[in-house]
């Protein structure tokens, strides 16, 4: 009992170490920082943009040279139903002094209107073709205008009208077990690229992170120390812990904020309520997210032991990037496949590598956000995600009890044969 | 009793032996020189000592049981290579490894305050390590190893790097640990501090014991011993003495090596049969003497 009390001690000496002292640094709380800036700036982005651009959107006004001022009329009617801020009105100006005009930046564009026998024919004139959401909606305007002036000269009754545009009525039914509506998936498919991003970041940060610690305690020798008094082993796992933790908090910093940032946001009018639901926030998943945590917790162990093991073989800080140069390489590979198989989901080589344990953070993450599968398939690739830290842990304390004593031009995998022998004597 | 007892210790990395049947006793109270040139084996002992690596043969015993990580509280180790937190304030890193070392906090706190003083460098307290100069951060280090009074010591190289004003302050801080009882096995380059200090000693060559036993032992088994006669008569004569193994003249007298204190002896006999003799006196060898003849002899 005395002896686990004092284990337990020591393991959290190093894990307090390891997470506080980063957690303390100024790198880890200007990152954090600017990113939680970055959530509000990108959450308050419309906001922005109007306050600083208001006196042009606001109450802009649109240029309209024409004969037929009914139609501006019905046009100003329509642009507001679009929800668009920007008024037309009939300018007495020729041309040639609007053209003027707009190459100096005194308006952005005008458009020349000419109507008659119930059709519109327009002109819309801008200094360069940059913008093009805004003439899309004047040229989506008049086309209904034109639509009605066709039909009141056909002397449809606006039902008649109505009827001959309605819409078709075209819904989508998927018949396999784990389909979800094309709706839903397009509504799952936001939050888990967000989710699969961050896991995706953080995976790297972290065991990266651990890389370098280990070699810097290597390099600085202060290891030498820190194993005389504690084993490797449990020098190991409670840097891979308190890092983790360290990337817990953060993460959960970043998700809190992120979700105060949209609640507050001034603009949460249209605009962010529109973003809210394209990424599925509106009714929050909570599997989703659950599985987020999970698959990120496993992903990082996964990586962090594996990173610790290729820390300890270095002796230098400097040859810690090229050492776990092919682990970051199978983030990234896990990486894209996700990306891909965000719009098929059900693909077989996105199936056959989600049980991958390297690939499976990220790629099951993504069938699970995206599909309805059956319990067993998580499950299945959470337990072989399992075993695999189980097994690289156990062969990760072997490598590093040896690693750490070792000096020298080391910087291949070769050494790890010789880390292992090391170990054991 | 607090005794360090290495029997029969051999290391081998594969076809490489770093350490060849090395055997030593460190009592109580005592500090035991480890000599040896660089790569001697010096540090992979010190490992075997610490369990940071297990001999191939032979036995290591800390109060007559092998030293596990449940007695890493009571040794405190100061590596040839010195190692600190770059980035860390020397308090926090003090407290940290100290409470490594099974020290309570507040201790800790107390213990570094009192170190930081003796050491006479209290404004490093919140300082990095990065800031301070080699030296300083030298004591910082064996503050480290002291901090948790420790009964077995085993310092590498403790006093490389210092000026001779802080070589003496930390001296007498050992050498206080020596008097309260700590065992301490010490190793250096530097031979006077080891004849200082150090009343058994090894020299070990490639892994190999060459010297072994306490300092006069060592210097009386060692068979040289110089003779340095002074006379205002002609003493050249004296070479045919028998056991005189070699003789160099200067102006102030000659040097006679010998093998023996007999040869001594014939030699100021013969020496007063010429007349009298102003000066006679027999120098032992020095420590470093003998580490050239036993080591350096390979290495020059």
């Amino acid at each position: 009992m005395r002896k686990w009390v004092r284990n337990m001690r020591e393991f959290w000496i190093i894990f307090k170490q390891a997470f506080a002292t980063k957690a303390r640094t100024k790198s880890f709380i200007i990152t954090t920082a600017i990113v939680i800036a970055g959530i509000f700036l990108l959450a308050n982005i419309t906001t922005i943009i109007d306050k600083f651009g208001g006196e042009d959107s606001a109450g802009d006004t649109l240029p309209v040279i024409t004969e037929d001022g009914a139609v501006v009329q019905r046009l100003a009617d329509q642009l507001k139903a679009m929800g668009e801020e920007t008024v037309p009105e009939v300018s007495d100006e020729p041309r040639n002094v609007l053209d003027d005009q707009v190459k100096e930046g005194d308006i952005d564009a005008y458009l020349v209107l000419a109507s008659g026998g119930g059709t519109i024919d327009a002109e819309y004139v801008t200094e360069d073709s940059m913008d093009f959401g805004f003439p899309m909606m004047v040229q989506e305007a008049l086309q209904s205008i034109q639509t009605e002036m066709r039909a009141e000269s056909l002397n449809l009754s606006p039902a008649e009208a109505g009827a001959l545009f309605e819409p078709v009525a075209f819904s989508q039914t998927t018949l396999s077990d784990s389909g979800k509506t094309e709706e839903e998936l397009n509504q799952a498919r936001g939050l888990v690229y967000v989710l699969m991003f961050l896991i995706y970041f953080a995976v790297i940060m972290y065991s990266s992170m651990i890389a370098t610690e280990v070699a810097t305690e290597k390099s600085s020798r202060v290891m030498e120390i820190l194993i005389s008094s504690v084993s490797p082993v449990k020098h190991m796992f409670a840097k891979v812990l308190g890092i983790g933790s360290l990337g817990l908090l953060q993460m959960a910093l970043f998700g809190v904020f992120g979700y105060i940032a949209l609640k507050t946001s001034s603009a949460m009018s249209e605009l962010s309520e529109g973003a809210f639901s394209f990424f599925g926030f509106s009714d929050i998943n909570v599997m989703t997210i659950v599985y987020a945590v999970v698959f990120f917790l496993l992903g990082y162990f996964l990586y962090a032991v594996l990173a610790a093991l290729l820390g300890s073989l270095v002796s230098r800080t400097e040859d810690v990037q090229s050492l776990i140069m092919p682990m970051t390489m199978l983030i990234v590979i896990a990486f894209i496949i996700a990306v891909t198989g965000l719009g098929t989901p059900d693909a077989a080589y996105v199936k056959w590598t989600s049980y991958f344990p390297f690939f499976a953070p990220l790629v099951m993450f993504l069938r699970v956000g995206m599909l309805d599968l059956p319990l067993w398939e998580p499950i299945l690739s959470i337990v072989i995600m399992i075993l695999t830290i189980a097994v690289l842990g156990w062969f990760g304390a072997r490598v590093y009890k040896g690693g750490v004593l070792m000096y020298g031009p080391s910087r291949s995998l070769k050494d790890l044969k010789k880390a292992v022998q090391l170990g054991k004597e | 009793m607090m005794t360090l007892q290495l029997e029969h210790v051999t290391k081998r990395f594969g076809d490489f032996t770093a350490v060849d049947d090395l055997s030593l006793t460190v009592g109580e109270g005592t500090m035991y020189g480890f000599l040896g040139a660089n790569g001697a084996g010096k540090t992979t002992t010190f490992r075997m000592i610490l369990g940071l690596l297990t001999p191939t043969g032979g036995t290591i015993r800390w109060k007559g049981k092998p030293i596990t990580y449940s007695t890493s509280h009571e040794i405190g180790y100061l590596p040839e290579e010195r190692g600190l937190y770059p980035k860390m304030k020397v308090e926090d890193q003090l407290s940290f490894l100290g409470e490594l070392r099974g020290m309570k906090k507040n201790d800790a706190k107390a213990a570094i305050r009192k170190w930081l003083e003796r050491f006479e460098v209290p404004q490093y307290q919140s300082k990095k390590v990065e800031e301070l100069s080699k030296g300083n951060q030298q004591k910082i280090q064996v503050i480290a190893s002291l901090m948790h009074n420790p009964e077995l010591l085993i310092l590498d190289e403790p006093f490389s790097g210092l000026d001779p004003v802080n070589v003496e302050m930390l001296k007498g801080a050992v050498k206080e640990f020596r008097d309260a009882g700590a065992t301490i096995v010490f190793s250096s380059h530097r031979m006077d501090h080891v004849e200082e200090l150090c009343e058994q000693l090894s020299i070990i060559d490639h892994g190999k014991q060459v010297v072994k036993g306490s300092l006069r032992e060592v210097k009386r088994s060692f068979g040289r011993q110089n003779v340095r006669i002074r006379s205002d008569y002609d003493i050249t004569g004296l070479q045919a003495v028998s056991g005189v193994r070699n003789s160099s003249y200067a102006l102030d007298g000659a040097v006679f090596q010998v093998a023996d204190d007999e040869t001594a002896d014939r030699l100021l006999q013969e020496a007063l049969k010429s007349g009298p003799v102003r000066h006679f006196s027999i120098e032992e060898p020095s420590l470093q003497d003998i580490f050239i003849a036993k080591v350096g002899a390979e290495h020059a």
